[in-house]
């Protein structure tokens, strides 16, 4: 699924990565707890998350995630934004809560790693 | 690798065993109909006169036509409905009334392997390609580029590649010496959460210019990311060394305290001894150390309650640089 679907999906805004719209998620991972998200968390996956801090965009980086969207509203710092253009990393947040912005996603067809993994 | 027809694709994506799977195989599977198609699509009102037909295919080359209204696909007009028309000596009409109106698509977010296996079915040399989800009409496809797209594809990987195994059998190879070890080491400040997590992150930049595979710079990032933020949250701060070797890399994180009191219960899945503040961050979860094993091959973790800890994992590398240098001669 490209990110501009996505954000449609979800009816995101768009803080980094607008020229990567295009890029295609496989999967999708809802988590807050960041060591879950390094243990579990399949690369080329989009994460959503209702945590907000520099340390979600560390871990994204390390477990190889070029998407986030943020849940609830949560906008990101100015700090935050700036890290995840150094690392090419989109940015989106949706006013929905985690549980309805995973829904619709799994809904149109996105499945999450566990499944792939079987 | 030269591929002419797309009878040899058949043939490259018929399975028989699943050991046998070839790149191509598993490109036809992983790549969608959308990342080879043509976007630009030539397609005609279904008010246009026949009369006005020819020219439009003899001017774009093309033997046939998709009929278009508001971006949906009603139909497609071939250069035989045209022959058709003219032998039938019938008086000018649009296009409407002489297309087929049942026409064989494919969907954007289809594989590749459906695509290849509905050419074979059916024998035609295009598919109009329908978005799965609005229904429009977005591009169109050929046996030409599921080819080319799977060409490109080959290609950029195989150039990824070769880079980094050029670099990777270059950086021991350059080296005259017995034994040779890389060693990086890092300093990990306590409760500096806005560093914490560079050491990780410049190990992994560093291992990715050596050549060395994804796959195990994963590893070695997730289980370095861990330790690192166990040495941020819980200690006074330290320091972290990988040794790389053309054999492993050996990851050392060491501290000066405060140490692990039960290193059995630190152990378990889910156990922790962290504060709301560290939960707060996402982490302090019980699951670093878990992680940390399950990343590497081999794991030590030393600890005296009062002077420090010692934790020390491994990560064999199955000789990658060798073979590398191998194959690079």
């Amino acid at each position: 699924m490209k990110i501009s679907e996505v954000i449609k999906i979800l009816d995101c805004k768009v803080f980094t990565g607008e020229k990567d719209l295009d890029r295609e998620v496989e999967l999708g991972c809802g988590c807050d707890l960041m060591s879950d998200v390094l243990a579990f968390i399949k690369p080329g996956s989009i994460l959503l998350t209702g945590l907000i801090n520099p340390q979600v965009i560390r871990t994204v980086e390390i477990a190889e995630i070029f998407a986030v969207c943020f849940v609830r509203g949560k906008e990101p710092t100015e700090e935050i934004v700036n890290m995840a253009k150094d690392r090419d990393i989109i940015l989106l947040s949706t006013t929905l809560p985690m549980f309805e912005a995973c829904g619709r996603l799994y809904y149109v067809g996105m499945m999450g790693g566990y499944e792939v993994s079987r | 690798m030269v591929m002419k027809s797309a009878d040899e694709l058949k043939t490259a994506t018929s399975l028989t065993s699943a050991k046998d799977i070839t790149r191509v195989q598993e490109l036809v599977y992983e790549m969608k109909v959308e990342q080879v198609m043509a976007h630009d699509v030539i397609t005609v009102d279904p008010s246009l006169p026949m009369s006005e037909l020819r020219a439009l295919l003899r001017d774009k080359r093309i033997s046939g036509v998709p009929v278009v209204k508001e971006d949906i696909l009603e139909g497609v007009v071939s250069i035989e409905d045209f022959i058709r028309y003219l032998a039938e000596g019938q008086p000018n009409c649009s296009v409407s009334e002489r297309m087929q109106r049942k026409v064989n698509t494919l969907f954007d977010n289809d594989s590749l392997v459906r695509a290849v296996e509905e050419f074979d079915r059916l024998g035609y040399g295009r598919f109009p390609v329908i978005s799965r989800n609005s229904g429009k009409l977005v591009g169109i496809i050929t046996k030409g580029d599921i080819i080319r797209g799977l060409l490109k594809k080959m290609e950029i990987d195989y150039h990824a590649e070769e880079i980094h195994r050029y670099r990777a059998s270059h950086i021991f190879e350059d080296i005259i010496a017995d034994k040779t070890t890389l060693i990086f080491q890092y300093k990990v400040f306590s409760r500096d959460f806005n560093r914490a997590g560079e050491t990780s992150s410049g190990l992994k930049k560093t291992l990715r210019r050596m050549g060395i595979s994804p796959q195990i710079i994963r590893r070695v990032a997730i289980a370095t990311y861990e330790a690192e933020m166990n040495i941020v949250v819980f200690t006074e701060g330290g320091e972290i060394t990988a040794r790389v070797t053309p054999e492993e890399i050996r990851v050392e994180a060491v501290d000066d305290g405060p140490g692990i009191a039960d290193i059995q219960k630190a152990m378990q899945p889910g156990y922790s001894t962290a504060q709301d503040w560290v939960r707060a961050l996402g982490f302090g979860a019980g699951m670093g150390l878990t992680n940390i094993q399950k990343c590497s091959d081999e794991m030590h973790l030393v600890s005296r309650l009062g002077e420090g800890t010692k934790l020390e994992f491994i990560i064999h590398l199955n000789n990658v640089f060798i073979n590398a240098a191998a194959h690079h001669n």
